[in-house]
């Protein structure tokens, strides 16, 4: 056994090599180093924790070590790029399942003893807090990740007064928790946290199963905070300030990343997670709005190549689409003929194209894309008028004229990548769905907009035989 | 139903309603062509190219009238030299005509339609509204003359357009100044441009400095407030004090430009006369005036309508038929302005025209419905400019925008208020073992909050991954408890060890490998 004393430096390093490990994403380079910061935080906690509190069962410990790191890596090995979301909502769903079971194991362990009444109540509320948030993340979770792989739809399910469901729930969770801090103080308690959380995972599943397919990235990076405030509640439970920073480390982080997220969609927070918005069933057209028709220019993929070739400025702005069809390795074939032409090329990424924050930005480095031709929306709106041929893959609402034309539109507000302000844009697109917000978007009727219609990756491939014929 | 297109009649017109891509096109929507021998001859569309597109050539020129369901054309019906009658006069009842037709110049015209029942749509009566914006003729034929009013000058303008420093000194750019920057004044300001003139351009409508900046001209402010913009997108009448400022700018610019463009016109009133002789008269000698406004009355006092005249030594251009001097293209784009009108009209494509009130388009342009004259249309419930909103609603939006500052400044403080009350209230109930834990959570929110806010959005799916794997952190948890004497809760704490170490190794490796691949 080492001293407690240096169990709690150990933790105050690893507090702080973690909050190292995530100033280091301030940049690519800096980013690796930071991975390993956090690596090395972790072992220091392990460490500490194994030789400064652990008395028994070490091989059990080790055994559990053991094959989880093992499924780990095997996942982060087999993970296809385009399925970060999954991954991520599915560890999401591990993070709150593990708080559940340290609040229970906690609970029936019994093994603090309490200075006064008031401590006691504190510490059941902390438990019941830890168990009640992690539950929601675990079921949260599974049902993101459901969506996300589509294997649940992206339609938001829109019970009547869904919004009252949701307050009663939280009621019934509040009118169990006092329960639950009466009966623990007289030694029993376990029914109350039994009907809390199954009524917290009903919660997780109602609130993630509204929201749409649009939503998806500040869902994600809400169920990261969530998971990040379980971890927090648990340290308080546990008297561990180690969780308590860590958590809140992540909570805040994922509350960040929400936001931006919905900044980036001129949502509310709260209307996001209110849920229903997204029908994707293509009829909502806004009230008063003008009905959009009109005829769109289709053209084929050697014309679009003629079109890049002559361009000397090309802006790339990929969407959710490009994933979907895998296009990200011919998008960036097509970017290297171009520019050893001498064209410009450079990527513009909407901060919620994709399914969760960044994952543009993932994928295009998985194809190699070089990171410093890859802009956001903020550092590269402002170039669109002088730009010659924007290619939008698989993208419609982060494009859509309307956000800032269209008062009544839906997506009005919202910030969009203007690339009707250059010169043409060619639109990759398989049909004329509309996006998820199930807004018809005008720039396809522009007079500057070709249609390139069909799958990304089979048109993409004949753009690029086109510019290498050509 | 047949669609009729007779030769233009009008002195030096040489444009034609229709070419052969899109009588093409009209037969495709089920309608039967027929041209005019020679119709399209000034506009160098053959007779021949229009038989291979599967028209109807007539000679007869009253058969044509006489036969035609549809009679397209570009100029309104006048006195037909030829036959010696009224364009009028060979229509009959129950046809239907497209046509410019100016019918607030010409009430007379609109009740001799409505007496003989011929249904007249007026291309020049089109709202302008986006969905309508394809059939627009008036903008696809000021986009020409607008350019070709920079041309003209250019023909008549003595010297270089652009600025070059040569071996023989140094030659300046000239200088236009173009006034109204609607469609004509956009284009001529793009044309004059891109031959290398400084461009200035003025227009009582504020919203256009934009457009105008966009074609790299540079737009003249007047020192004064008045919203200039009427319904429909059009410019309205400025009072007095306006126009007087205005007069003042126009009479210093004089002095200092080569070319004056004017292209500034207000429906259904004569054109404003903004350059006065003496502005004429201050000009340098060799300087050329376009006047795009000829046709209704010109907004300069000298200007001759429809003729190239000097006076004192600067040159005055009143054509009036600027894009008739680019048939082939005006006849293009004015035919295809046609089509996508009738092709509106024909919702079945079964060569049916149906003049249906309830399409806000087919009202604006139908002047004559019958035997009865529908014009002027209700006012359209659009602008083509969103920006250019009634002067109502300025104050309105200036309003809505201090507003809700003012309201976040309120909802910040009280949420500031209702937090201080949550922790003092905390404070009052809480265990002092408690708060050394609740200090470090609030100074780690913060902490979190700063660093995070730092984070490239490149990187926020590594961020993610990251997190998650250090939130596994919960791992602790378990080990605490996996000694415990308890079965039960040594097996909870063996799973919770195995979960969470698949987060931990899971995400820091799927981490590592995401920043492996951005590369430069």
């Amino acid at each position: 056994m080492i001293p407690a004393g240096i169990v709690v430096v150990s933790y105050i390093g690893a507090a702080i090599l973690f909050i190292l490990a995530l100033g280091g994403l301030s940049g690519q380079e800096s980013a690796r180093r930071g991975n390993y910061y956090g690596i090395t935080g972790m072992i220091v906690a392990l460490l500490a924790t194994m030789f400064g509190i652990v008395t028994a069962n070490h091989a059990l410990l080790l055994g559990g070590l053991v094959v989880g790191s093992a499924i780990g890596l095997l996942l982060a090995r087999r993970v296809q790029m385009t399925q970060m979301p999954e991954l991520v909502a599915s560890l999401h769903s591990l993070v709150g399942l593990a708080a559940v079971l340290v609040g229970y194991a906690n609970f029936l362990g019994h093994s603090a003893i309490f200075a006064s009444p008031a401590a006691r109540t504190i510490h059941d509320i902390e438990t019941y807090l830890g168990v009640l948030i992690g539950a929601v993340t675990l079921s949260g979770s599974v049902i993101a990740f459901g969506k996300l792989r589509g294997s649940i739809g992206g339609k938001p399910l829109t019970l009547p007064a869904r919004h009252w469901l949701n307050l009663a729930l939280l009621l019934v969770v509040i009118w169990f928790g006092r329960a639950f801090v009466i009966e623990s103080a007289a030694g029993g308690g376990l029914v109350p946290l039994f009907v809390m959380t199954a009524v917290a995972l009903l919660l997780g599943v109602h609130m993630v199963m509204a929201i749409g397919g649009a939503d998806m990235p500040v869902v994600v990076s809400m169920l990261n905070s969530y998971s990040g405030w379980a971890a927090s509640a648990t340290g308080f439970m546990l008297n561990n300030d180690l969780l308590i920073v860590t958590g809140a480390l992540v909570g805040s982080s994922g509350a960040i990343l929400s936001f931006i997220m919905c900044k980036a969609m001129n949502r509310k927070f709260l209307s996001v997670i209110a849920g229903g918005f997204g029908t994707g069933d293509g009829a909502a057209s806004a009230p008063g709005a003008e009905a959009q028709q009109g005829e769109t220019t289709a053209i084929d993929a050697t014309e679009a190549a003629a079109l890049l070739k002559d361009a000397k400025d090309v802006v790339i702005v990929p969407g959710y689409g490009m994933a979907v069809a895998q296009a990200q390795h011919v998008v960036y074939e097509i970017t290297k003929v171009l520019r050893e032409r001498g064209v410009k090329v450079r990527f513009a990424i909407h901060p919620v194209a994709g399914r969760m924050p960044g994952h543009m930005n993932v994928l295009l480095a998985e194809a190699k894309v070089p990171y410093d031709i890859v802009f956001e929306m903020d550092e590269i709106n402002e170039d669109f008028p002088d730009v010659d041929v924007s290619v939008v893959i698989g993208a419609n609402d982060i494009v859509n004229p309307s956000a800032e034309d269209e008062p009544n539109s839906p997506i009005a507000g919202m910030p969009v990548l203007q690339v009707w302000k250059g010169k043409t844009t060619i639109v990759l697109k398989r049909g004329m769905a509309t996006g998820y917000a199930g807004v018809e978007n005008p720039l396809f009727f522009r007079e500057n907009t070709r249609m390139l219609f069909g799958d990304a990756k089979k048109s993409l491939d004949g753009v690029l035989k086109a510019l290498r014929e050509a | 139903m047949r669609i009729g297109v007779p030769g233009e009649i009008h002195d030096g017109e040489m444009r034609v309603a229709t070419t052969p891509e899109v009588a093409t096109q009209l037969q495709k929507l089920g309608f039967a062509v027929s041209v005019e021998a020679g119709a399209g001859a000034g506009s160098n569309f053959g007779d021949e190219a229009f038989r291979a597109a599967g028209v109807t050539i007539v000679t007869d020129t009253r058969a044509l009238w006489a036969e035609s369901d549809i009679i397209l054309k570009v100029r309104p019906p006048a006195h037909h030299p030829r036959l010696g009658v009224d364009e009028v006069d060979l229509l009959h009842d129950g046809q239907v005509l497209v046509s410019f037709l100016w019918p607030a110049q010409r009430p007379d015209l609109l009740k001799q339609l409505a007496d003989k029942g011929v249904t007249t749509l007026a291309m020049d009566s089109v709202p302008r509204i986006s969905r309508a914006q394809k059939m627009d003729a008036l903008s696809s034929m000021a986009n020409i003359a607008g350019y070709r009013a920079v041309i003209e000058a250019a023909e008549h303008f003595g010297r270089f357009f652009t600025g070059q420093i040569t071996a023989a000194g140094r030659i300046p750019p000239a200088k236009v100044l173009v006034i109204g920057a609607g469609v004509a004044g956009l284009a001529a300001i793009g044309t004059a441009r891109s031959l290398g003139a400084i461009v200035r351009a003025f227009d009582t409508r504020p919203e256009v400095k934009e457009q105008v900046e966009s074609m790299d001209g540079e737009f003249l402010m007047l020192d004064f407030k008045e919203e200039g913009a009427g319904v429909g997108g059009y410019a309205k009448v400025m009072s007095p004090e306006f126009i007087k400022a205005e007069m003042a700018l126009f009479a210093a610019q004089a002095k200092d430009v080569d070319i004056i463009i004017t292209t500034a016109l207000i429906p259904g009133k004569p054109a404003p006369k903004l350059i006065t002789a003496d502005m004429v008269r201050s000009m340098r000698a060799g300087s050329v005036v376009v006047d795009l406004a000829a046709e209704q009355g010109g907004n300069c006092e000298l200007t001759v309508p429809g003729e190239v005249v000097k006076r004192d030594g600067v040159t005055l251009i009143g054509y009036t038929d600027l894009p008739s001097r680019l048939a082939t293209q005006s006849s293009q784009l004015y035919a295809t302005n046609l089509r996508h009108l009738l092709t509106d009209m024909c919702p079945k494509k079964d060569g049916v025209l149906v003049v249906d009130f309830a399409d806000e388009v087919v009202r604006g342009a139908t002047v004559v419905k019958g035997h009865e004259v529908t014009w002027p249309p209700p006012p359209p419930k659009l602008s083509a400019t969103p920006a250019a909103k009634p002067a109502a609603s300025a104050p309105a939006k200036t309003a809505g925008h201090a507003a809700p500052p003012k309201s976040s400044a309120a909802s910040t403080a009280i949420a500031l208020v209702i937090a201080a009350g949550a922790l003092l209230g905390l404070g009052a109930v809480a265990p002092p073992e408690f708060m050394p834990h609740f200090t470090v959570f609030v100074l780690a929110v913060f902490v979190g909050y700063m660093v995070v806010w730092n984070v490239t959005p490149a990187l926020h799916t590594p961020l993610m991954s990251v997190t998650n794997a250090i939130s596994s952190i919960i791992i602790i948890g378990g080990l605490m408890q996996i000694s415990s004497p308890d079965p039960v809760v040594m097996w909870i704490a063996a799973v919770t060890v195995a979960l969470t170490s698949i987060n931990i190794a899971g995400g820091f490796a799927v981490t590592r490998r995401m920043l492996e691949m951005f590369r430069k």
